[in-house]
């Protein structure tokens, strides 16, 4: 691929169109860019603001005029947002109401004071991030700033007035800026303003004020923002050349890698990475390789690589982790795949290194084939305070390995003393490299290297002749002690490194051996709330501490719904809207972050390739074990986990509801379709019978018209009988069916029942066998004698003409069972047990009218009643149905029998 | 007095139902009034005087029931209530409020005469004679004689009472309660066992075949009618 090819790249493009499309769903930032207080940036916003009025919807978020009346008139006829006033350790301190403005939703918005730092507990800690939020918002804003808070200026800045900056605006804020305006005001004209006290002196620069407002610093300041301004102008000309297809001399894309390290001189090296990128219009990235050494970092010096990568990443830079054994094998393998251009590496800080050309920038330089190899030198930045003890502290720290090594030496030493009469000098020097292998392993390196030293002393001190000096008689004893010392001290470096690479691939294990648990946990787990309970049970077991998990609504998705496992955590109004806010931005916020840093917990957006899941918010309980870098990451690759895990679980309920769905859908179907027909039927007669009387064509006599009125009578009775039932089967599907039991004379019910059943059967010879002494039941008269009316009826229909059927009643211990048998055709095995299903009907060829509710409606009922039906065949044909319902209780009376009040 | 010039108010909130008896009822000769509402038909029942009301139970207004109630206060016109399926505890509450007889819908309009002529006969001739015929059956309230079919039926003292009381009433639907209450009295309305003990006794006595009553009709869930001739 032809690398200087002067077409466009597709891959800047697409970004340039992203940064496009992202602009116009978002609102635009204007920086009104300065050299130092005092030249009108405030004055030139307002003025700028003021031409839009009434034709934007124009609100004063923030504006600090200092009192100063030209200003101050320029703010007339503004509509100004009242200030969020906190009270803090007595100090009344006025704030941006974000909240307020954000409610107000103006379409620009003018904020004073890009690079001011929040009251604490405010939302955010910087008021660029509030500004961010207006912007994403879809609010415009105007905001003003002086080039010395440029996050990547900070040291050039430093370099010209000797001052410090502590606020500073990370580059990728600005970098986002639509426009940058020069506000400018010749040097001799600001000075004399300040000495007409027109100038507000910011705190900061007071103690330096003599100083900082210098001719000459004022002329190097301006230059620097004429530079930055005519940079971004630089930047923005190419961008839209490049989109509009404008062939110009482009240079070929830059990837710029620097690497950090946990030196003090990080941050340094990112600002110079970032400024270098930044002339180059390059991409870049920031790698910090950790190696097996990295378990001896202290905590110091992690927090400090922390504060590195964060920089970096502020400044607009890529950061990445990657683990390996050599830095700079990681560093040019990572080069080479991510076609980096330009490597940035740090100035070696050891001597030795140096001399001995084993630092890390000659091994980057001595494998570069495909990229450039700056070294930046290194400053230590003027405001560090606290010096790197962790040397000395661990040679302290370590003072038990000293100690064991001097007591493996002593035991060596004797060894060597009980084997002198037998071993030449030569063998026993194998008893000190043992022992110093023995330390290497056990106690580390330092004791080791000692060890071996003290090795080398004693052997010539005791074994080599004459004994007890450190004389020597043979010149050739000078080798041994030479190659002595030299295998000891290469045994003790490869010996620490082993054990250093075991740590650490003990401590990746760990890791991997968590997260593969939670995975396999995960994995066996059905349904949302045990997903939920094993990711929560899994956070706590892995990082100590309590999560929730935060879930949008399924109904409405702005609202997260929180589930949390351990009853003692009080999820507030704040922590929800943390939650939201984390969730909206898809950001990590918190505890330990930059946004709403004061929370009691870290909030991580679940997402997944898909879409966003929820948040997981883990309370902090100690601060030390969640934020190391492997902590962090290991959290990442946990929520992750979590995120996957949790839209599997939603997904999977999806499928099964919509399966549950399709199911019932397709039932509902089938008993619409059998309903509409059963309805219809009869009245397709009726209605037949009706209009042809009405109509009186066919010229029918009365006979004739006897018959048709007869079938209409017959269909309609049908009818009144399906609707009666349907209402049955809902009864008793709701629950609604009301069962008023009373003791029942069963005799009496079949009495009842067969009164009903011979008005509209033929004679069909119905056998009753019942015993007198039948006792009553206790139940529902009407209901049992609707239950024996449709079994009976099932009976009579599924019966040839003729043939008997035969009711028995018999008491069973405490119940009366019921029988109704018939001589018809049976039914089949595997037909019987679904008999009393709704809608199920017996397929029979002769087709028997019948609707498929009797026997549900019976079943529902005698259940109602705590009895049981069910249905068999007879022994020489036929079928018989079985019910049973419970005696009465009976007490002895005077007056006859009683029986108890059911 | 003419039994076909009688005055039917007929309440019902349902147009076609009360078209379908208007027509029904004109051309047996009835002279037929209509009321939708409850408190339509308490008033129309004070301003027709008809001799007989045909009660829907389901009324938008005032429940069915209400209105057999408000109407006992002060007029024995006889009640016939309609009511649907299922709905046995309200038949109760009307027949026990005093409705007279009562109807399920739907019902044919042979059903309905029947009743209307039943329940007009029960108002206007109350047991004349002190002998109570119906088929084989024969009951001499006077002389406490009960026979069927010329024999001589012995009765203990509570089932010739229970008779007495259906003789009294015959063709009139007798709730539970109200057996219970008027021949053992009020202490033992709830007692449903002895009555149902009793019926079956008394059946077992009088009926040609106790398995099939011809005499003693059960109204499921309701109560006992005694049939007339």
């Amino acid at each position: 691929m032809a690398k200087n090819d002067s077409r466009p790249n597709p891959d800047e493009l697409l970004a340039q169109v992203r940064a496009e499309e992202e602009k116009t769903g978002r609102g635009k930032l204007k920086i009104f860019l300065g050299y130092c207080a005092g030249v009108g940036k405030t004055y030139a916003m307002l003025e700028a603001a003021r031409q839009w009025k009434g034709e934007l919807d124009v609100v004063v978020a923030y504006v600090e005029t200092h009192g100063r009346p030209e200003t101050e008139a320029l703010l007339e006829g503004l509509e100004i947002v009242p200030r969020r006033r906190i009270e803090y350790r007595g100090v009344s301190l006025q704030e941006m109401d974000l909240d307020a403005v954000l409610a107000r939703r103006p379409q620009l918005a003018l904020v004073d004071e890009l690079a001011h730092t929040n009251a604490p507990d405010s939302r955010h800690p910087k008021r660029y991030q509030d500004v961010e939020e207006l912007i994403e918002a879809g609010i415009d804003v105007y905001t003003t700033l002086n080039v010395q808070h440029v996050e990547s200026l900070r040291d050039v800045v430093m370099q010209i007035t000797r001052i410090w900056m502590r606020e500073t605006v990370p580059d990728s804020v600005i970098d986002k800026a639509a426009e940058i305006e020069l506000v400018d005001l010749p040097p001799d004209e600001l000075l004399k303003r300040l000495k007409e006290g027109k100038v507000y002196v910011p705190d900061e620069t007071t103690r330096a004020v003599a100083g900082f407002f210098r001719e000459g610093n004022l002329f190097a300041l301006r230059e620097l923002t004429m530079r930055t301004a005519a940079e971004r102008v630089d930047g923005q000309m190419r961008g839209y050349m490049q989109i509009h297809g404008i062939r110009g001399p482009w240079p070929a894309t830059e990837r710029l890698l620097v690497c950090i390290s946990p030196s003090p001189l990080g941050t340094h090296l990112v600002r110079t990475a970032r400024r270098l990128a930044f002339q180059l219009n390059a991409e870049w990235f920031a790698l910090y390789v950790e190696t097996p050494d990295d378990v001896r970092l202290s905590p110091e010096q992690r927090d400090r690589l922390m504060d590195t990568l964060r920089l970096a990443e502020r400044l607009g830079a890529k950061t990445v982790t990657v683990q390996g054994d050599s830095i700079a094998a990681v560093v040019t393998e990572y080069a080479t795949e991510n076609n980096i251009t330009k490597v940035v590496v740090g100035k070696p800080q050891s001597r030795w290194r140096k001399l001995l050309g084993t630092a890390v920038v000659n091994q980057i330089i001595r494998r570069s084939e495909h990229f450039d190899v700056f070294v930046a030198t290194g400053k230590e930045e003027p405001l560090k305070l606290k010096q790197d003890k962790a040397p000395t502290g661990q040679v302290f720290a370590n003072w038990r390995g000293y100690l064991r090594g001097l007591l493996i030496w002593i035991v060596a030493t004797l060894l060597g003393h009980a084997v002198h009469g037998f071993f030449s000098p030569a063998n026993i020097i194998m008893i000190y490299l043992l022992c110093v292998v023995v330390t290497a392993i056990f106690c580390g390196f330092g004791p080791s290297i000692l060890v071996c030293i003290m090795s080398v002393m004693a052997w010539d001190f005791f074994f080599v002749s004459p004994h007890l000096t450190f004389a020597i008689d043979d010149t050739q004893y000078v080798f041994a002690f030479i190659t002595l010392l030299l295998v000891g001290v290469t045994i003790s470096y490869l010996t620490t490194r082993i054990r250093q690479q075991t740590e650490a691939a003990q401590h990746r294990e760990s890791e991997t051996a968590t997260l593969y648990a939670l995975s396999r946990h995960l994995a066996a787990v059905v349904g949302l709330d045990s997903t939920i309970r094993t990711i929560i049970s899994g956070a706590k077991k892995t990082f100590g501490c309590d999560a929730i998990i935060f879930l949008p609504d399924p109904q409405n998705k702005e609202v997260l719904k929180p589930y949390a496992e351990n009853p003692d955590v009080i999820i507030g109004e704040n922590e929800v809207a943390a939650a939201i806010w984390s969730f909206r931005h898809q950001k990590v916020v918190g505890y330990g972050t930059d946004t709403l840093p004061n929370a009691k917990a870290r909030y991580l957006p679940l997402s997944t390739a898909r879409g966003d899941v929820g948040v997981m918010a883990l309370l902090v309980t100690s601060a030390a074990n969640l934020f190391t870098i492997q902590q962090t990451r290991l959290l990442e690759a946990y929520a992750d986990l979590a995120a996957v895990a949790i839209e599997r679980t939603q997904f999977a309920e999806k499928a099964r509801s919509a399966e549950i769905l399709e199911a019932s859908e397709k039932l509902e179907t089938a008993l619409l379709n059998s309903i509409s027909h059963d309805l219809r039927t009869p009245l397709v007669s009726v209605i037949g019978v009706l209009s042809s009387l009405q109509e009186n064509e066919l010229g029918l006599d009365d006979e004739g018209r006897r018959n048709l009125i007869q079938v209409a009578r017959e269909e309609a009775d049908r009818l009144n009988h399906l609707i009666a039932n349907l209402l049955d089967v809902t009864r008793i599907e709701a629950g609604a069916m009301k069962v008023s039991r009373g003791p029942s004379d069963l005799k009496d019910v079949i009495g009842v029942a067969l009164e009903h059943i011979s008005s509209h059967s033929s004679n069909r010879p119905i056998d009753v066998d019942v015993s007198s002494e039948l006792p009553f039941v206790s139940a529902d008269f009407a209901l049992i004698v609707q239950v024996l009316v449709n079994v009976l009826d099932n009976a009579l229909k599924y019966s040839p003409a003729g043939s008997p059927v035969e009711i028995g009643g018999r008491q069973v211990g405490q119940l009366v069972e019921i029988t109704v048998a018939d001589r018809g055709v049976g039914i089949a095995p595997e037909e019987l047990p679904r008999i009393f299903d709704k809608f199920y009907r017996v397929r029979r060829p002769d087709n028997v009218a019948g609707t498929g509710l009797g026997l549900a409606i019976c079943k529902g009922i005698i259940e109602a009643h705590g009895g049981h039906i069910a249905a068999e065949n007879r022994p020489g044909g036929g079928t018989t149905i079985r019910f049973t319902l419970p005696v009465a209780k009976m007490i002895p009376e005077e007056r006859g029998q009683k029986y108890e009040r059911e | 007095m003419n039994e076909n010039r009688l005055r039917i108010l007929v309440v019902d909130d349902d147009h076609s139902i009360r078209r379908f008896l208007r027509v029904a009822l004109t051309s047996q000769g009835y002279t037929v009034f209509e009321a939708a509402s409850g408190a339509d038909a308490l008033s129309d029942a004070t301003a027709y005087r008809p001799d007989v009301i045909i009660l829907d139970l389901g009324l938008p207004d005032i429940d069915g029931v209400e209105v057999t109630r408000l109407l006992r206060q002060w007029t024995h016109i006889p009640i016939i209530v309609l009511s649907v399926r299922g709905s046995e505890s309200d038949k109760i509450a009307a027949l026990d409020a005093g409705a007279d007889d009562y109807l399920t819908k739907p019902f044919g309009v042979g059903e309905l005469l029947a009743r209307l002529r039943a329940a007009f006969r029960r108002a206007t001739q109350p047991i004349s004679g002190p002998v109570f015929t119906s088929g084989d059956l024969k009951v001499d309230l006077a002389g406490r004689l009960v026979t069927v079919a010329d024999r001589d039926v012995q009765l203990t003292p509570t089932e010739y009472d229970l008779l007495r009381a259906l003789v009294t009433h015959a063709g009139k639907v007798l709730t539970h309660h109200q057996l219970l209450r008027e021949v053992w009295g009020m202490a033992y309305e709830q007692e449903f066992h002895i009555l149902h003990v009793n019926i079956s006794n008394l059946r077992r006595k009088i009926e040609p075949n106790p398995a099939r009553s011809q005499f003693i009709i059960t109204e499921p869930g309701v109560g006992y009618r005694l049939k007339t001739s």
